[in-house]
């Protein structure tokens, strides 16, 4: 989706830049050439500042944290962890500076256990992220937790290799 | 198209010998796959009965599945009896008259039914007539006569199978019950989720409802006629009330965070459910007729799998208030939780047996579940299953089994076990995943 965006953004601008050309005057003149090609730097301008997380091109810059969504918790623990603090920090950076920015945070648990327990327990992670993005910036209207409990596993494996990857919160946009 | 193979006997030189059948239902009408029923262990002290093919003098043509098969089947699955193969009967009497006692004291049965079907007089239906008899006394241990509606003769033979359990053990039957729960089939885009309700016996799976998100927690309602659940379909969880019968169902509750664990009262006029649209999961009373919603925890804890006891003074519910997830209770109409299961790192989703006096819950220690009784009174647990990832445990509504979801590598499996933990049997569904079983009430 941002691709596109890109493009249309692109496609926008080298529109402009060739309207710019014609001459509403009734004297003709010599066609001035074309407008050259826009280069794509016109476009893309520098590479973002991967720190820069107010920059929505980082959103899929795989150098910049904005591209990561994943956060993953410690058995039956609900705590985000020191590493994975930055991520979230880059998020609530991004939406304190986005009021447009919706934010879905999916909250999910490991098959053990049962599983209405473990919607509580996914909701419990979901939420400890909201309040952190809260904290740094992001305003509650642009947060919603949805907790999916064991039911969306990633992995079926019944060992702790693949436990350690469905207990996770996913951050999810549905407008940047 | 019916078949019964005998996999295999094994035999001690000391115990009595283990017959393990398996038993292949198929369903006319199944609407995807078959629930294949496995026994696997057995009780060495099952008692000896012969159910006689009932003679036909029904109008209609016989069924495909004869009574004497759906009764025996019944009384084999519930660990408590060991049912003679009709192939090793010499003679299938029909009166009481044409009974040769020694005969069957040959045959090491220590119990004897014969029965026939027929056309009631006003041509409605069928007629059940049958008769139990103690092989070593000759006496008449039962004589009755079921009527049941056209299209009724397994619900007919389940009651006949009920009448004999009671006769013989006391307790009522569970036969003519219904089971729901959950199938997950497909992958990715292809995921399914159903939810499915056939008879106790694994005949005539029909679903509910379908859906490409997860559904979950089905609760019969007390008469049997409708099931509440949580479906995902609208993207976060939300409860369903739904008519088994006709199909339609109303939204119970989809606001905002967490709608799950629904839970009917005994009277069937409220219902218990959790909702964290405060922030937290809590357990509410709904009731049903208004709609009125009350709060009945109030605690940051983790507080959800509602279920009342019996008799209505107690709803239990699991809760990590202590930490962990254990089991407390509280009355419907409010006060302070008490703590009910004193030992273990972890027991949550209770269900109540009949009597009230003891709670089957998922036992967790380190990375296994089991199942497990808590007994109320004597405070104290029964480890029920070998595990080590079973869950979702729901009684019969005579105490007699649990059924519960269980794994076999990859697989959901559901499975049954005596209460006394002796007799474990497991139900395959021959694609995907089954999970979420719940027993219904007694029907009718």
């Amino acid at each position: 989706m941002k691709k596109v965006w890109q493009l249309t953004l692109a496609m926008i601008i080298a529109l402009a830049l060739t309207a710019c050309q014609t001459t509403p005057e009734v004297v003709p003149e010599p066609t001035p050439e074309p407008a050259p090609e826009p280069p794509t730097e016109v476009v893309t301008q520098a590479a973002p500042d991967p720190h820069d997380y107010t920059d929505s091109r980082n959103l899929d810059n795989p150098e910049s944290m904005l591209s990561k969504r994943i956060i993953y918790f410690d058995f039956d623990k609900s705590t985000v962890l020191p590493e994975f603090r930055g991520i979230v920090s880059a998020h609530a950076a991004y939406a304190a500076s986005h009021s447009s920015a919706r934010v879905t945070l999916e909250g999910h648990a490991d098959e053990r256990g049962t599983r209405e327990y473990n919607l509580g327990l996914g909701e419990r992670r979901g939420n400890a992220v909201m309040a952190l993005m809260s904290a740094q910036g992001a305003m509650g209207s642009q947060l919603v937790v949805v907790s999916y409990g064991e039911e969306r596993p990633t992995c079926r494996v019944s060992d702790e290799d693949c436990w350690s990857q469905n207990r996770r919160v996913e951050i999810v946009y549905t407008a940047q | 198209m019916k078949s019964t193979f005998i996999l295999f006997t094994t035999v001690t030189d000391k115990v009595k010998k283990l017959f393990i059948f398996l038993i292949v239902l198929m369903a006319s009408e199944a609407v995807h796959a078959q629930l294949q029923i496995e026994i696997i262990s057995g009780n060495p002290s099952a008692l000896p009965i012969a159910i006689v093919p009932f003679q036909w003098e029904d109008a209609t043509p016989p069924p495909i599945s004869p009574m004497d098969e759906i009764i025996s089947g019944d009384l084999y699955r519930s660990g408590l009896f060991d049912p003679m193969d009709t192939a090793d009967m010499m003679e299938r009497p029909v009166d009481e008259e044409s009974i040769r006692f020694g005969t069957w004291r040959l045959l090491k049965v220590d119990y004897l039914l014969i029965g026939s079907v027929r056309t009631p007089a006003d041509g409605q239906g069928h007629e059940l007539i049958y008769q139990l008899f103690d092989v070593h006394t000759r006496e008449r241990l039962l004589a009755q006569i079921t009527t049941v509606g056209p299209g009724d003769l397994r619900y007919g033979a389940h009651r006949v199978a009920d009448a004999i359990y009671q006769t013989l053990t006391g307790v009522p039957g569970a036969f003519a019950t219904r089971i729901a729960y959950i199938t997950a089939t497909g992958f990715g885009a292809d995921l399914r989720y159903e939810l499915v309700v056939s008879d106790a016996d694994g005949f005539g799976p029909q679903s509910v409802v379908g859906s490409p998100e997860p559904l979950l927690s089905p609760a019969w309602s007390p008469d049997g006629k409708k099931l509440a659940y949580v479906s995902f379909e609208k993207g976060n969880s939300a409860i369903y009330l739904q008519d088994v019968a006709t199909g339609s169902r109303e939204l119970i509750s989809g606001g905002k965070g967490i709608n799950g664990a629904p839970s009917f009262s005994p009277d069937g006029r409220k219902m218990a459910m959790t909702l964290s649209r405060t922030g937290n999961p809590e357990i509410y009373i709904r009731e049903m007729a208004t709609g009125r919603l009350t709060q009945l925890t109030q605690h940051w804890a983790i507080d959800t799998e509602p279920v009342w006891a019996p008799d209505g003074k107690y709803i239990y519910f699991t809760s990590d208030r202590g930490g962990k997830p254990q089991i407390y209770r509280v009355a419907p109409t409010g006060g302070k939780p008490e703590r009910v299961t004193l030992e273990g790192d972890y027991n949550a989703r209770a269900s109540i047996a009949p009597d009230g006096r003891r709670i089957a819950v998922a036992h967790g220690r380190g990375n296994e579940y089991r199942i497990a009784i808590w007994d109320i009174e004597t405070e104290r647990f029964t480890i029920l299953t070998p595990g080590v990832l079973d869950e979702s445990p729901s009684f019969a509504p005579n105490g007699s089994m649990v059924l519960y979801a269980t794994r076999e590598g990859t697989r959901g499996v559901l499975s049954a076990v005596s209460a006394d933990g002796s007799v474990r049997q497991r139900l395959i569904l021959s694609e995907g995943d089954v999970r979420e079983p719940a027993w219904s009430p007694v029907i009718r």
